[in-house]
């Protein structure tokens, strides 16, 4: 590769990587600094089935408690998001037994009113803040657990656009509230029965059954392969 | 130098790329370009498949020593049902739930089995969007012409013409189970322009489509108390006396246990292979994309089709490390973001088909007009604060949270720095070869999703999985549902297998591995 060197940002000290010491569960191991919580699982040979989802930052599968050399501080990680350093110390969050309502989103008469039926313990919010320290995604999740039992169910589901469902907000709730459960409850409710119905929507679907779009259909189905390539080359 | 330094380039050049329009390549051009880069024609990594329904032709090295390999079970292994259904679906991706709920609606017994948890899937890294048809200006045979362009006009008419059709009933089923979608001030439902197609026609949620739809398809089965067996992977599918499809065994991770499930039909919506690692591609896949249910759907006699193709996404993450190969949205292309070479110059038209972006980032780095980071890796630059300049400061923060978080999480602001990236291996264009109901040549047996084959041609448009997944789901669902019935429950046999492994033997026990793979083996390295 005839790469010019002024691309070339490699300094050969760095591409060795330097060792650090990191406790995994307790357990002292030397790992490559920089590399992301859960390589560094793997690095030390633990097999990982539960904790690895989508290694990408989205399935909240790998939620991780973690602190920092001398820091008392735990704090909250994603795994796979989440980049090892000198005396870190981490532990995996075991899966939390929160409770999850159950309900059918489509027969809610009265939403807003239902949220207290099924999470009677939304409202018993006592403001300590924890939830909002632990969410990784850097949630206002307090505010929202709040917004949800005033009724700003629209707020709710904007703020929580973000939510991986990890749960970390859970365990940490000195009222028992499962903060993501609720806003998942109270976005879906939002959108299932306090937004807009799509007309333009409507208008596709009744025109695909009526078979307005059957004509065109026809001539391209009709089509040999050179004459539909060439009509594909036309659509701009 | 360090980064910082090597993307001042990117900043001095943006005023004068934004005047510039870099037109597409006429057909011969682009074919040309895709022969010598696209990886898809590496045929070094190429070889035909020894036996089976496939024999002859030609996969991916590391595909075609799974597809040979060996099952874990024993020929006279136990195969009393610890659990009985109408509908078996393995995998809980968006595919399996689509799948599950809808024969579960249809009154049918569902039992969904994965071997991760609920919802642990590539659907929920899903950030483009999904396409379907519902600007006015827009149809779906317009989307339909667009998806065979894409995909170099080898796409399965029928299923297309299906799913395409089927979108705007997908998005009103998914608005009343509360999805989110993004709209216009009028309320109709915001469509943004994505790569491949003619007119805007993305469905999104922010940058969290996948996530959104899954948080709540996850939901929905919970709340339709759906039977789960979850960390259950499948190991084998079982065959009545005919060769019908009538069950499956699975592993239970947690115990290591046998779990043989009888069920009237089978569906398998296990997802791709970006975890075999094919050429040594880093990938943007989940941890269990390792290519299972084509595994089982093999042994079983089931044709593949289009195995030869896969998708390298133009944009994964190069910088940090952490990120490697992790996927940086379209979505930013979409909106006008440039693809910019080590000189500050633009060489492609953004919003190409993934296959010719791709090649053409392969070029420039293989040309020498890439950019090394220090641990070796070789990218091109996306100039994501384009969009900033472009649209208005915020832009980015705005559209793009969960880019945002990922990269600020290593201490980077794409708002102001732009993004090293490098393609990545993200999806398997072919698969299992299906119907338009999903059911695949064994009967029985229904393949949804990436594990299917045929409808995506050559190369998939963005935002044409989420539909795919949806559409195929339900139509498997509602079709298992519908023809459980009028039947019985078919015998528990291994016959297939047998005559798998009798096959197996004439070539020599070709691959000796077992299959699938299951989990990759990354404790053994780091990657």
């Amino acid at each position: 590769m005839n790469q010019e060197d002024t691309n070339v940002i490699d300094q050969p000290e760095v591409l060795k990587p330097r060792m650090v010491t990191i406790e995994i569960a307790g357990k002292k191991v030397e790992v490559p600094e920089g590399i992301t919580v859960i390589k560094a699982m793997w690095y030390a040979g633990i097999d990982v089935v539960r904790g690895v989802g989508c290694l990408g930052g989205f399935c909240g599968a790998c939620a991780t408690y973690y602190r920092t050399k001398d820091d008392p501080k735990v704090k909250t990680c994603l795994a796979c998001q989440t980049a090892v350093q000198d005396g870190m110390s981490f532990t995996m969050m075991p899966p939390f037994p929160a409770r999850k309502a159950t309900y059918d989103i489509q027969k809610l008469q009265d939403p807003k009113q239902d949220l207290f039926n099924l999470y009677p313990e939304a409202p018993l919010c006592r403001n300590c803040n924890a939830c909002t320290e632990a969410c990784p995604q850097k949630i206002d999740v307090r505010e929202g657990v709040w917004k949800a039992v005033f009724g700003d169910f629209k707020s709710v589901s904007e703020m929580f656009m973000d939510c991986v469902m990890c749960g970390m907000c859970t365990p940490v709730c000195i009222a028992d509230i499962a903060p993501n459960l609720v806003a998942l409850y109270v976005s879906r409710a939002q959108g299932a029965h306090f937004s807009e119905q799509p007309e333009g929507l409507d208008t596709r679907i009744k025109e695909i059954q009526d078979g307005r779009f059957n004509d065109d259909w026809n001539k391209i189905l009709k089509m040999n392969d050179k004459e539909l390539a060439e009509h594909c080359a036309t659509v701009k | 130098m360090d980064i910082h330094a090597l993307q001042q380039i990117v900043h001095k050049t943006r005023d004068a790329r934004r005047k510039q329009t870099i037109p597409k390549f006429s057909p011969a051009d682009r074919d040309q370009l895709i022969h010598k880069y696209h990886p898809d024609f590496r045929t070094s990594a190429y070889r035909p498949i020894k036996f089976g329904p496939n024999e002859g032709d030609k996969t991916v090295v590391e595909l075609a020593t799974l597809l040979e390999g060996d099952s874990s079970i024993q020929d006279h292994a136990d195969l009393n049902a610890h659990y009985t259904c109408d509908v078996l679906v393995i995998g809980g991706g968006g595919a399996g739930c689509a799948a599950a709920l809808h024969a579960h609606g249809a009154g049918a017994k569902v039992i969904l089995a994965t071997k991760l948890r609920l919802g642990d899937s590539n659907s929920v890294m899903a950030q483009g969007g999904m396409q379907i048809s519902v600007a006015p200006e827009d149809s779906p045979v317009t989307h339909f012409l667009d998806t065979l362009k894409g995909g170099h006009m080898e796409n399965d008419h029928a299923l297309l013409k299906v799913m395409v059709e089927d979108g705007p009933s997908i998005a009103k089923w998914l608005l009343e189970l509360g999805v989110l979608f993004d709209r216009q001030a009028d309320g109709n439902l915001h469509v943004k322009k994505g790569g491949g197609s003619s007119k805007p026609r993305l469905l999104t949620c922010s940058d969290y489509t996948g996530l959104e739809i899954m948080r709540v398809l996850k939901d929905e089965v919970i709340n339709q108390k759906i039977q789960l067996l979850e960390f259950a992977a499948a190991v084998e599918l079982l065959s009545d006396e005919e060769g019908n499809c009538t069950g499956a065994i699975f592993k239970d991770l947690d115990n290591q246990r046998h779990v043989v499930v009888a069920a009237k039909s089978v569906i398998l919506a296990t997802g791709g292979i970006g975890r075999l690692h094919i050429q040594g591609f880093p990938t943007s896949n989940h941890y269990g994309a390792t290519g299972d249910g084509l595994c089982l759907a093999y042994r079983m006699g089931a044709k593949l089709a289009h195995i030869d193709t896969f998708q390298y996404h133009p944009s994964g993450a190069v910088y940090p490390e952490q990120l490697i190969g992790a996927l940086v949205t379209e979505g930013i292309r979409s909106e006008g973001g440039q693809l910019v070479n080590a000189k500050g110059e633009r060489f492609v038209n953004e919003l190409d088909t993934r296959d010719v972006v791709s090649s053409s980032i392969i070029r420039e780095c293989e040309e020498g007009r890439g950019i090394r980071t220090m641990a070796g890796r070789v990218g091109v630059w996306l100039d994501t604060p384009l969009l900033d300049a472009e649209h208005g400061a915020g832009t980015v923060e705005k559209h793009f949270p969960a880019m945002m978080l990922q990269f600020e999480r290593f201490g980077i602001d794409i708002s102001k720095d732009p993004v090293l990236i490098y393609p990545t291996l993200h999806y398997q264009n072919g698969g299992v070869k299906i119907d338009t109901n999903a059911e695949t040549n064994v009967k029985n047996l229904f393949v949804a999703g990436e594990a299917s084959g045929g409808l995506h041609g050559r190369n998939r448009l963005m935002g044409n999985s989420l539909l795919d997944l949806m559409v195929f789901g339900k139509r498997s669902g509602l079709t298992a549902a519908d023809r459980v019935k009028v039947m019985k429950q078919g015998t528990l046999t291994l016959k297939h297998l047998q005559k798998f492994r009798a096959e197996a033997k004439k070539h020599g026990n070709a691959s000796g591995v077992i299959s699938p793979m299951i989990l990759p083996a990354y404790t053994r390295k780091v990657g």
